[in-house]
């Protein structure tokens, strides 16, 4: 889950599972050697990334901290997020709302995203202004100004946009519920915005300490995408970012989880629910915690098992017995903490949920039992590197996937091989990850259910 | 490599330091192809990325064609176009696409019926087979019908307690009372209910015609080969439509404020009233106006006054919705219950200043910088251009709009810009809808309110309508 600092007016129609589907599509690192980025890091431990894509005269700039909601202390839920909300605020020589002012001047957008483990900053704009944008981000990484008088009416915004994303939604109410289930002693048991009443207590001198501790170049990434060499992007990045000094960060702490003793299940009945939803979360393995070499097999599992409409899951529950209108499977390998692997479906109005969980139920053992085909296994990965080819076309998807693995503890390289470490995935492979990761007592089970109006 | 290039980067770096030419915002050549089967296709050729994009549009092939009691007839034609065709089943079918990783798909809107095809190069012969399949030969099996209609339902049951839908489909209906707009896009429970196969057909074959045709393509492929590949995947759909006349409409209850509780935290509200639709003189100068009441994002009025100053909502907004009947310019906001009367409040007080007012010559200088730098910035990829060609194309804006974009907004003038805004946001005339449990509402009596002799009761799910943009 990211969350952005605007809102998304066009996603009313989008349903969990739609959602939850094409997680699974975008999680995966959508790359293969096809991004070909250039690298290089100033001396002040600033990483510069160019991705050179010279299909329209066009830039994005992406700055990416390694810091999210996963290092919030308790206590101090949704700070993260917050100053993602802050950094607009202003700085001596940009005053208070003039940065989205200045870049849309200059026919450029932006905005910025918070998730567990980054907080990430962008702008797209024609080439020829991408030196005004990076004056503009690299001013703000050190020269923010904050004061009770820009910081207190934002707090009241980012409270409407909890009720906007979660108090008003049932569904991601129940997603809260189920996060902070699954993980008894990660940070990632908190949700990425925060508990209302935590955000209603964060103040300016929060917000300063969090930026003067983790804003700094060598806790940072900047990425241009686009019509850019490394080349054009080295002497701006030298003049602007360049001379920001460096300050030590402390190490990231990611608590690992005590090995699971009990399945859990999370029930939330709302008079507006009107589809019941079946959800199972597994905690899993990312790239980088946890048994991370099934992080590559558990990509092409999701793709088996939920991947679409002739995935295992949709073929069971949609297809062949009609017990749900949808079902699906998602996995993303990019955390720093151990991740998960989930799977749901949502029930059809003439069918009962114990059947719909019976059948789930069936699916996950008839797959740690009997495994998966080769032909399965060659299905998906075909698939999956097809994916690359069309997130090439897309001049954010490389600075995207870049972005996230870097922040998450893995390397351009792993972006890069991503295509033939999945084409080299086995169905051996693909099993034994199954087998390690469908535990009962590593889930938690979440029903969204209707409740009857009184 | 890497050594390599930043060796390069040393030598040339003192040259480089300058700045970063600009280029030319237009470097995209649209190629204008008619086949040998007679349909026009806009192309813009791109042989970076091994992969093709078909976008098309059948003009008036929308749900506002649809009679009454066939509601969601176009949506449900849109699900049931992918459940298999030809030799092919919905299973084999769907298969087909997913291991060759082909994205096909359709989109029912009121005016029209929008289509989809990508494909990498190497598989584009099948996809384009699967596509002809799917609209000549489709085979809208009983049991594929009943699922996906059982799937709408539900969907539909679902948005029926969606607040935001909620508020978008009270919006229209109470525009529209009686009329096509005025109906829930997607049709109710009951209507979905009583679809079969014969409504698809005759759909299908009265209204997806090559007379309403647009086609725009980009990506890997040439002008000869865009042009084979079009027929055949055209083959075979019917010449001509069925004659549909549609006539002009504007929406009614201006003025009127409504109130539907609902128990949520945070009420959301919808509001509108007449605007432009995409051939009017005035749609530039509307969509400057627009941009810097509500459509600018930070850069706007709205999100200043409602957001920026006083924290009453993280997203408040207006934009444009031209449809080919009418205009509407419309907007949204959402607070939590105890201060969304406040919310309004400042809402309307922004929407009479630039009714009053206008915008300052400045704030003009802005939008327009914005909006004509921005403009290249949807170039990002093969599905948007082809998606622009099309709505090129569908407003008839001629082949070189692109060039003349430009220069239609920077010749709207302060004066333009004033008229409109006397002309379009009149705050009493706006119609406004709020979801939730909104502290000191009132709302309008329902009597007061015209029904328009249908009140479809119970509703569901309406779009809320969203510009095609300019």
């Amino acid at each position: 889950m990211k969350l952005s600092r605007r809102s998304l007016r066009c996603c009313w129609q989008v349903i969990v599972l739609a959602a939850a589907v094409m997680c699974a599509a975008l999680g995966a690192p959508a790359s293969a050697q096809v991004f070909n980025p250039e690298t290089m890091t100033l001396p002040n431990g600033l990483l510069v990334v160019a991705i050179p894509n010279h299909r329209a005269p066009i830039v994005t700039q992406m700055v990416w901290y390694k810091i999210g909601a996963g290092d919030e202390v308790p206590g101090k839920s949704g700070i993260a997020h917050f100053l993602e909300h802050l950094m607009f605020k202003g700085t001596k020589a940009v005053p208070p709302g003039e940065f989205s002012k200045i870049v849309g001047r200059n026919g450029g957008r932006d905005n910025a995203f918070t998730s567990y483990d980054y907080t990430a900053y962008f702008q797209s704009i024609a080439r020829d202004r991408l030196e005004l944008v990076m004056k503009l981000e690299s001013d703000r990484m050190r020269n923010l100004v904050l004061n009770d008088a820009s910081v207190l009416p934002e707090r009241d915004v980012i409270l409407e946009e909890r009720r906007s994303r979660i108090d008003n939604n049932p569904d991601a109410r129940l997603t809260e519920q189920m996060q902070a289930a699954l993980y008894l002693n990660s940070p990632y048991h908190r949700p990425i915005i925060g508990w209302e009443h935590e955000m209603a207590q964060l103040t300016t001198q929060d917000a300063i300490a969090w930026y003067r501790r983790y804003y700094t170049p060598n806790n940072a990434i900047l990425i241009v995408a686009g019509d850019i060499t490394m080349a054009e992007l080295k002497p701006l990045a030298e003049k602007y970012y360049g001379p920001i000094p460096s300050r030590p960060v402390p190490p990231r702490v990611r608590p690992t989880e005590p090995p699971p003793e009990v399945a859990r299940r999370v029930e939330l009945k709302d008079q507006r629910v009107r589809q019941t939803v079946w959800t199972r979360l597994y905690l899993a393995p990312s790239y980088v915690a946890g048994d991370k070499q099934y992080a590559d097999a558990l990509q092409v599992l999701a793709e088996i098992f939920g991947g679409g409409v002739t995935s295992r899951l949709h073929k069971s529950v949609v297809i062949d017995r009609p017990l749900a209108t949808s079902a699906g499977a998602f996995y993303d390998p990019d955390a720093v903490g151990l991740t998960q692997f989930g799977i749901s479906a949502a029930l059809r109005p003439d069918a009962k949920l114990e059947d719909l969980e019976g059948a789930m139920n069936a699916e996950i053992k008839r797959l740690v039992d009997g495994g998966v085909t080769a032909d399965e296994v060659q299905r998906a990965e075909r698939r999956l590197r097809a994916d690359v080819v069309y997130a090439r076309d897309s001049l954010q998807a490389g600075a995207r996937a870049i972005g996230e693995a870097i922040t998450t503890g893995t390397s351009i390289e792993q972006v890069e091989t991503w295509p033939s470490r999945i084409a080299a995935v086995t169905p051996e492979e693909v099993t034994a990850a199954a087998r390690a990761v469908f535990r009962d007592e590593g889930s938690v089970t979440g029903v969204l259910l209707p409740k009857p109006s009184s | 490599m890497m050594r390599h290039v930043r060796l390069i980067a040393v030598l040339l770096a003192p040259v480089l330091l300058a700045v970063i030419a600009p280029r030319p915002a237009a470097a995209m050549t649209i190629d204008r192809v008619v086949s040998p089967g007679g349909i026009t296709i806009w192309l813009v050729q791109d042989h970076s990325i091994p992969a093709v994009d078909v976008e098309f549009t059948f003009r008036g092939a929308g749900a506002a064609t649809e009679a009454k009691g066939k509601e969601g007839t176009a949506n449900l034609l849109s699900d049931m176009l992918l459940e298999g065709a030809g030799d092919l089943d919905s299973q084999h079918f769907q298969g087909q696409v997913e291991d060759l990783s082909i994205e096909l798909g359709f989109n029912a809107g009121f005016d029209s019926m929008e289509g989809s095809l990508k494909s990498l190069t190497e598989n584009l012969d099948t996809a384009a087979g699967l596509l002809h399949d799917a609209l000549t030969r489709p085979r809208f099996e009983a049991s594929d019908l009943a699922r996906v209609k059982t799937r709408i339902q539900t969907g539909l049951r679902r948005s029926r307690e969606e607040p935001r839908t909620i508020a978008g489909e009270t919006f229209m209906a109470t525009a529209f009372p009686g009329q096509p707009y005025g109906r829930p896009l997607r049709g109710s429970v009951e209507s979905v209910e009583a679809l079969g196969a014969d409504d698809l057909r005759e759909f299908l074959r009265a209204h997806l015609g090559r007379d309403k045709l647009i086609v725009g393509a980009a990506g890997d492929i040439t002008p000869e080969a865009v042009a084979r590949l079009v027929d055949r995947i055209f083959d075979g759909v019917p010449a001509q439509s069925a004659a549909v006349t549609i006539g002009d409409t504007a929406p009614r209850n201006l003025g009127q404020t409504i109130v539907i509780e609902r128990p949520v935290p945070q009420s959301i509200v919808t509001f509108g009233e007449a605007g432009v639709k995409r051939n009017d003189p005035d749609f530039y100068a509307a969509t400057l106006v627009n941009y810097i009441l509500g459509g600018g994002g930070f850069n706007s009025r709205l999100t200043t006054e409602v957001r920026e100053k006083r924290g009453l909502a993280y997203s408040v907004f207006s934009y444009l919705a031209p449809y080919d009947h009418f205009g509407l310019v419309m907007g949204g906001t959402a607070t939590e219950n105890a201060r969304v009367a406040q919310s309004i409040s400042v809402l309307r007080d922004v929407w009479k200043k630039m009714h009053d007012e206008g915008p300052s010559e400045r704030e003009l200088v802005n939008a327009k910088t914005y909006l004509t730098g921005s403009f290249p910035l949807q170039f990002d990829s093969t599905t948007q251009i082809a998606r622009l060609l099309v709505s090129i194309q569908y407003d008839d804006l001629g082949i070189d709009y692109i060039d003349r974009r430009k220069d239609l907004i920077n010749r709207v003038t302060v004066a333009d810009a004033k008229r409109v805004a006397q002309r379009l946001l009149d705050p009493a005339k706006l119609l406004m809808v709020v979801v939730g449990q909104p502290a000191g509402m009132t709302a309008t009596p329902a009597d007061k309110v015209n029904s328009g002799g249908s009140a479809p009761q119970p509703r569901s799910a309406a779009p809320v309508p969203t510009g095609r943009g300019g």
